[in-house]
């Protein structure tokens, strides 16, 4: 019996490795702190209360943040330890097999479970109330999004000390995801993970959609809505195009190492390459799902912070509608090399070199909108302005690419790697860090620090060219991506030790950022006017932070920049516009019923990647019974009456 | 309309400030998921229309497919979007009782389907034809049995919309229901409409 337990928990539990050792006791040490601290301050129902049940799109906003910035830790230490490995040659720090590990989870950590949510947190925080609306359309869904996300990713964190992470890279590319080559558990938890937290993106694709169609606040045509609503609607449109495409092909994946089933096998008639297509005609609209909304926080920033009117508007609407389309277009150029003939391969390289025109279309919008502005560089701007040569590089080296006869050599090899490493950092993590800076202080009600974060935008955006222009000209000398160690005469190690070093500058830029926030909250001023940068749309309009229902009375909008223009007007001594008198304003209730969904999921997942079905099958029944109990609830929402309103209303001004 | 709002808000049932429509704002996003749904069932035709000829020495289209039985399980399919069209215009008339009997009506011939595709299921496992057999059979397996989940989860849904009538009878938030309950069963007979030509029509042809 003692035998058996023991040989179960060896195959169970990852041994072997010091690193993970480590991890195990800190991933217990954090348990037990945070149960420690939540049973100490008595603080269990306030945390069920006030959060897990919660369906304030604000507060879910959070949430995705903070687990956000969790991963990207995460992420981040994998990129810190693949670094380290490189720095010399023939290092013996990780384990080729190690470092398979790591470079599939830092891809898929990065772009499902960090880019993913910090964009769909600031969507959360900013939308409802850039359209003056009260709350997304689907508050329930909302909240099921947010917690199927997080289960997903807790599902896929879980390999890291049980069973074993996955080790075929991040798309996973068959046949060396499939049984034959990959039959431990790794693959089933990447399978899992991303699938429970992929429907909750296409849940929330949905959810705003119709949020922007449906709830934009009287008057507030689909041409004067304020643009990072416009860059949210575009990727939204791609989300709910391209996210089934993953759920089918990942589930084939899975039938085929479950069922053994023939889509993707080598044999039995399947067809890997077909694998690599879906996964692509996904992947390639990922990317612009991510980048988009980046590019409409710079233009909210761009403009806020050169006191202009964003230049370009209609060209600006229409060039990210125009990448929307395109980017479904293009997945071949990741795979020139399949052989699929040459007007194939120049179908693909010229639709990819045309997404460089609405492109650069922005790019011009965004100089000329600085152009005679009156600018001021507050982090936000910083992060802009470093952003643009940054992504305009990028960008270029993507056309490079995009020569099919060319992308021959550069497939696979580190030009590559920093191509696309150059337009997700300085695209859209520092697009995202933009826009976690501006509207901080809408959200929480405080500034953050605008040293440390100066700081931090110095040592990212310095350390990012120190570790990946190094890496182009790797590329080109012949270092293919994912190699583990290379040898001394290869002569590749002095670029790839400036690399690590760039590497590190951007680790101490992410503590800088950690500091500033830890350091915001004890020490900065609580902003009182609500509108700290002087801003432009209606956001600004309110009490930060914003109150449950966000606005009292719904505004009426004439103008794009509406409040901007409010303020002009009051400056000019008209009469601001006039109030409509308050009404009961009605709220959703509450809800255990994600959290609780999301689990059953999470638990389901568990059992399917084990092969357990005596775990799978509650799970999934766990699931069914939540969607019943919440199909047959009719008591979900309830009316805010006007005292309080005039109560909270009078706190929040009170203090201006 | 009284049971409808069982919550403090009666009276404020079409209520004030944007929030009047929240039901068809509900439909719309329906139609939305409905996109969702179009795009993962053209994905897996794509897949089975790519490896259908992928037999691998195993059963062709041509030997499996009995067409009897499938040309039943269609015009059944078929049968029952019509009653759904039917519930829906009880509904609209304020007819109670003919609402939930077409919908009883709907869900009898949906489990009919079901029924006749699990049949056929089984008796093409017997035959030796599974889903480990070759890519075509894969592919088959999971475009049919993706289309028999649906219509499932859809019986369940509408034996739960059935009780929700029962109790309360027909207010806005259950008219909403037996409509975009309605929309998802024509929808998959759309899809099975394709099915039918492209998996089994031009399967034997």
């Amino acid at each position: 019996m003692w035998e058996n337990i023991k040989q179960f928990a060896s195959e169970f539990f990852v041994t072997g490795d010091p690193l993970i050792y480590g991890a195990d006791v800190g991933i217990a040490l954090t348990m037990i702190a945070i149960v420690f601290i939540l049973t100490y301050f008595k603080k269990w129902t306030w945390l069920w209360r006030e959060w897990l049940t919660t369906v304030d799109h604000k507060r879910i906003g959070i949430m995705y943040i903070i687990a956000s910035i969790l991963m990207l830790f995460r992420g981040g230490v994998d990129a810190l330890l693949m670094r380290t490995q490189l720095a010399m040659p023939e290092m013996e720090f990780l384990t080729p097999e190690h470092y398979n590990q790591i470079f599939t989870t830092h891809g898929v950590i990065m772009i499902l479970f960090m880019a993913m949510p910090l964009m769909f947190g600031l969507f959360n925080i900013v939308v409802p109330l850039q359209l003056g609306a009260r709350d997304v359309a689907f508050p329930f869904l909302n909240s099921l999004s947010f917690w199927l996300f997080f289960w997903g990713a807790m599902l896929f964190n879980l390999s890291f000390v049980i069973g074993g992470s996955p080790d075929a890279g991040w798309l996973a590319y068959p046949p060396l995801s499939q049984m034959s080559h990959s039959p431990g558990v790794g693959q089933d938890f990447y399978i899992w993970g991303i699938q429970i937290s992929g429907i909750g993106s296409l849940m929330t694709g949905i959810n705003f959609i119709v949020t922007i169609l449906k709830m934009r606040a009287p008057g507030m045509s689909l041409m004067k809505m304020p643009m990072f609503s416009w860059s949210v609607l575009s990727s939204c449109v791609t989300i709910i195009f391209a996210f089934p495409i993953l759920t089918v092909t990942l589930a084939l994946l899975f039938l085929d190492r479950y069922l053994g089933a023939h889509f993707f096998t080598l044999d039995g008639g399947g067809n890997p390459m077909m694998y690599i297509n879906l996964i692509w005609m996904w992947g390639h609209p990922e990317v612009y799902i991510v980048i988009l909304p980046a590019f409409g926080i710079f233009s909210e920033i761009v403009a806020t912070f050169s006191r202009k009117k964003l230049f370009g508007y209609k060209s600006m609407v229409f060039a990210m509608m125009i990448i929307s389309v395109l980017s479904f277009f293009t997945w071949l150029h990741h795979f020139f090399t399949m052989g699929s003939g040459a007007s194939v391969n120049s179908f693909f390289a010229i639709t990819t070199m045309l997404i460089a025109i609405p492109t650069g279309v922005k790019v011009f919008n965004w100089l000329f909108t600085m152009f005679r502005g009156r600018i001021t560089f507050e982090t936000p701007m910083l992060w802009t302005i470093g952003f643009i040569p940054c992504f305009v590089v990028g960008g270029m080296t993507g056309v490079l690419l995009s020569v099919a006869p060319a992308d021959f050599q550069f497939h696979n090899s580190y030009f590559l790697i920093a191509h696309f490493h150059q337009v997700l950092i300085g695209g859209v993590a520092f697009g995202y860090f933009a826009g976690l800076a501006y509207w901080w202080p809408k959200v929480f009600g405080f500034k953050l620090n605008e040293k440390l974060g100066k700081w931090a935008f110095w040592l990212w955006n310095i350390g990012f060219y120190v570790c990946f222009m190094p890496q182009y000209i790797l590329g080109l000398m012949g270092m293919t991506r994912r190699v583990s160690s290379y040898s001394w005469d290869s002569g590749w190690w002095e670029l790839n030790l400036v690399s690590t070093i760039g590497g590190f500058l951007m680790g101490i830029g992410f503590l800088f950022q950690v500091w500033q926030i830890a350091h915001s909250i004890r020490f900065m001023k609580r902003d009182t006017t609500g509108d700290p940068w002087n801003g432009r749309t209606l956001e600004w309009s309110i009490p930060s932070p914003a109150p449950l229902y966000n606005f009292a009375t719904l505004p009426q909008v004439s103008s794009q920049d509406e409040w901007w223009e409010e303020k002009q007007r009051i400056a000019a001594g008209q009469a601001p516009k006039q109030q409509q008198p308050l009404e009961p304003i009605h709220m959703p209730k509450n809800s255990g019923i994600p959290f609780i969904k999301s689990f059953f999921w999470f638990i389901a997942g568990f059992g399917f990647v084990f092969d357990w079905l005596w775990m799978a099958i509650p799970g999934l029944a766990g699931v069914a019974i939540c969607m019943l109990a919440h199909s047959f609830n009719y008591d979900t929402d309830y009316y805010i009456p006007v005292d309080d309103i005039k109560r909270t209303e009078a706190a929040a001004r009170g203090s201006v | 309309m009284a049971q409808a709002s069982a919550g403090a808000h009666q009276g404020h049932e079409h209520g004030h400030d944007g929030h009047h429509d929240i039901e068809s704002m509900r439909t719309f996003g329906f139609w939305i998921f409905l996109i969702t749904d179009c795009i993962l069932f053209g994905t897996l035709f794509a897949v089975y229309i790519v490896l259908h000829g992928n037999t691998n020495g195993g059963p062709t289209a041509d030997e499996l497919f009995a067409m009897p039985g499938i040309i039943a399980s269609t015009f059944i399919l078929l049968t029952s979007s019509y009653t759904s069209g039917l519930a829906v215009l009880s509904m609209n008339k304020g007819n109670v009782k003919g609402l939930i009997g077409w919908l009883i009506v709907t869900a009898l011939l949906g489990a009919s389907f079901i029924a006749l595709e699990v049949t056929e299921f089984v008796h093409m496992v017997h035959e030796g034809a599974t889903i480990g057999t070759s890519a075509f059979l894969s592919s088959f397996y999971t475009l049919v049995g993706t289309h028999g989940l649906h219509v499932s989860l859809g019986l369940v849904w509408m034996i739960a919309i059935i009780l929700q009538l029962s109790r309360r009878g027909i207010t806005s938030v259950t008219k909403r229901k037996v409509n975009v309950i309605s929309l998802y069963w024509h929808f998959l007979d759309v899809v099975w409409i394709f099915v039918f030509t492209i998996v089994y029509l031009m399967g034997v042809m």
